[in-house]
């Protein structure tokens, strides 16, 4: 029998878990020096033996019996969860105790809450989804640190200082706290952040980076499974992951260059989450709640319900953004409406979009405002205007793939080249 | 066909769970590959760092086995192969050796 990969990844976010809830927050790195030791002790056993046909089963009963272990030696040093210590203190309750905390279904609530403790407010939105991956995920520092495309020694450092808030409680977040709306909302936040990191640069040569975004789909249902997490907003930013997730397929070529939504061979979109993603989008309809989400799902549904990019409905696209603009008004969001003016009423209305965006000064280190200009302008056949954005988008982009998505675009727009300008619409 | 014992002295560990998964799936395809050509006699057990040493007239019980963490045997596997020459070159295989641990081949004794 052969490990998956990955086991631990997968299963220390549940172990961390568990032991959390049994050791309390205060000793989250107690939790997981136990799992880590855990883990260790049955590969080295494994590694003669043979990897047994359930190795997560085995994990769990390894790390189930370390923990009481530890609650024995411990017992007079009180360092179990408040609530807890109590049942731990007697032989006759120790151990069914802690059984009971390993049952899956109480270890997936209690994953819920330990979501919910990671998006404290006290720490930044990038330390909290850090936070989300490391103890959630499973994702060692230098992991995370990759996903960040951060230094390691600095994201240890982060953790480091994020897990010190964490342990200033001892519980896991109390789901019926008067905070909770609140706390969803950073939750939902931390998600989309996650799921986007992964998004934005979810090309061939990094293909861990779509790790990250199914390790975000992973979380944001989880978020279903519980009757007062399971809100609109929850729904609509499962329904908004799906629909973008089901074009990660399309979103390179067969030599693993990216290839704008125009260019994609929307064939590769895969069906099975679009359908998924649409049925989310039905449920959050579930209240009168209307969130970025919900309108962000609505737009990638109107893409993912388009064929060829000929039949998109632009102009239904151009009210969703007006929605989204009235709920977020980033420069970003009005970059992103001009773009849809343009399809819908030819590149030069999308040029007066673009030029009227307030703040479009926050856009110049933004590398799309710079490539969405050129686009527009090389529809109008203004080439040399064009190549001059692409240029400056060039000198922004943030990975090699982007790079190379402008090269060609760089080129395209040479003299040598004579292109016919694309038709508008 | 002779019976030959491999004892593991020593190697490191791995220093952290991607890293120990890692060398794990190492022995695995080591002693995977001395079953399928018919080696395997018994995969054996691995084996706890600590331990005591009983010894002397006096049956004195000590800590031990061994001070030094690089003689200790972490694991034994029970293997048969044509003689001690062909036993020791199958042992040059063990993933041990990247750890910085040793292998001791010594034959079974035949009557």
């Amino acid at each position: 029998m052969q490990v998956e990969e990955h086991l631990f990844r997968r299963e220390s976010g549940r172990l961390v878990t568990a032991l959390t809830r049994i050791f309390g927050l205060d000793n989250l790195a107690l939790a997981e020096d136990v799992v880590q030791d855990a883990f260790c002790r049955a590969l080295e056993v494994w590694k003669i033996r043979g990897v047994p046909d359930n190795p997560s089963a085995w994990l769990m009963a390894t790390a189930k019996n370390r923990a009481i272990d530890v609650l024995r030696r411990q017992k007079t040093a009180q360092r179990c969860a408040p609530e807890l210590e109590r049942l731990f203190k007697s032989e006759w309750t120790l151990v069914p105790t802690v059984s009971g905390l390993f049952d899956p279904s109480v270890i997936k609530d209690d994953q819920l809450r330990m979501m919910f403790s990671c998006c404290d407010e006290r720490l930044s939105q990038t330390s909290q989804v850090a936070l989300v991956l490391h103890l959630l995920c499973g994702f060692s520092a230098s992991e995370v640190a990759a996903a960040f495309l951060a230094g390691q020694a600095a994201m240890e450092k982060r953790l480091t200082r994020a897990k010190k808030v964490l342990s200033s409680s001892k519980h896991l977040f109390d789901l019926a706290d008067r905070e909770f709306a609140e706390r969803l909302s950073s939750v939902q936040r931390a998600i989309y952040l996650l799921f986007n990191e992964g998004y934005q640069s979810a090309s061939g040569e990094a293909a861990t980076r779509v790790e990250l975004c199914r390790e975000a789909m992973r979380l944001a249902q989880a978020l279903l499974d519980h009757p007062l997490s399971a809100t609109g907003a929850s729904h609509a930013l499962c329904a908004l992951l799906f629909l973008h997730a089901a074009r990660l397929p399309g979103r390179v070529d067969a030599a693993g260059e990216l290839l704008s939504l125009f260019d994609q061979d929307r064939a590769r979109w895969d069906a099975g989450l679009i359908e998924r993603g649409r049925r989310f989008l039905e449920l959050s309809a579930s209240s009168d709640e209307l969130t970025e989400y919900h309108v962000e799902a609505a737009i990638a549904a109107l893409h993912a319900a388009a064929q060829k990019v000929e039949e998109t409905d632009w102009a239904g696209i151009v009210t969703c953004y007006d929605a989204l603009l009235r709920l977020r008004p980033t420069p970003v969001v009005a970059l992103n409406r001009a773009i849809a003016v343009a399809q819908a009423q030819g590149p030069s209305r999308g040029l007066e979009e673009l030029e009227r965006i307030p703040d479009s000064e926050r856009l110049a280190g933004y590398p799309f405002y710079h490539a969405a200009l050129g686009e527009l302008e090389r529809r109008r056949g203004a080439l040399d205007i064009a190549r001059g954005h692409f240029c400056t988008a060039h000198a922004l982009a943030k990975n090699a793939a982007e790079r190379r998505f402008l090269e060609r675009r760089i080129e395209e727009c040479s003299p040598e080249m004579s292109l016919t300008p694309v038709p508008a619409g | 066909m002779s019976e030959f014992v491999y004892l593991y002295r020593g190697g490191q560990r791995g220093a952290s769970p991607e890293q120990s998964e890692q060398i794990m799936q190492k022995w695995v395809a080591w002693l995977k590959q001395l079953e399928d050509k018919g080696h395997m006699k018994d995969r054996g057990q691995p084996l706890e760092s600590e331990g005591k040493v009983v010894k002397g007239d006096g049956k004195l019980i000590t800590d031990g086995p061994y001070a030094e963490s690089k003689d200790i045997v972490g694991g034994y596997t029970l293997v048969q192969a044509k003689d001690l020459t062909q036993a020791a070159e199958l042992a040059k295989g063990c993933p041990i050796f990247d750890r910085g641990g040793l292998v001791e081949v010594r034959p079974v004794m035949e009557m």
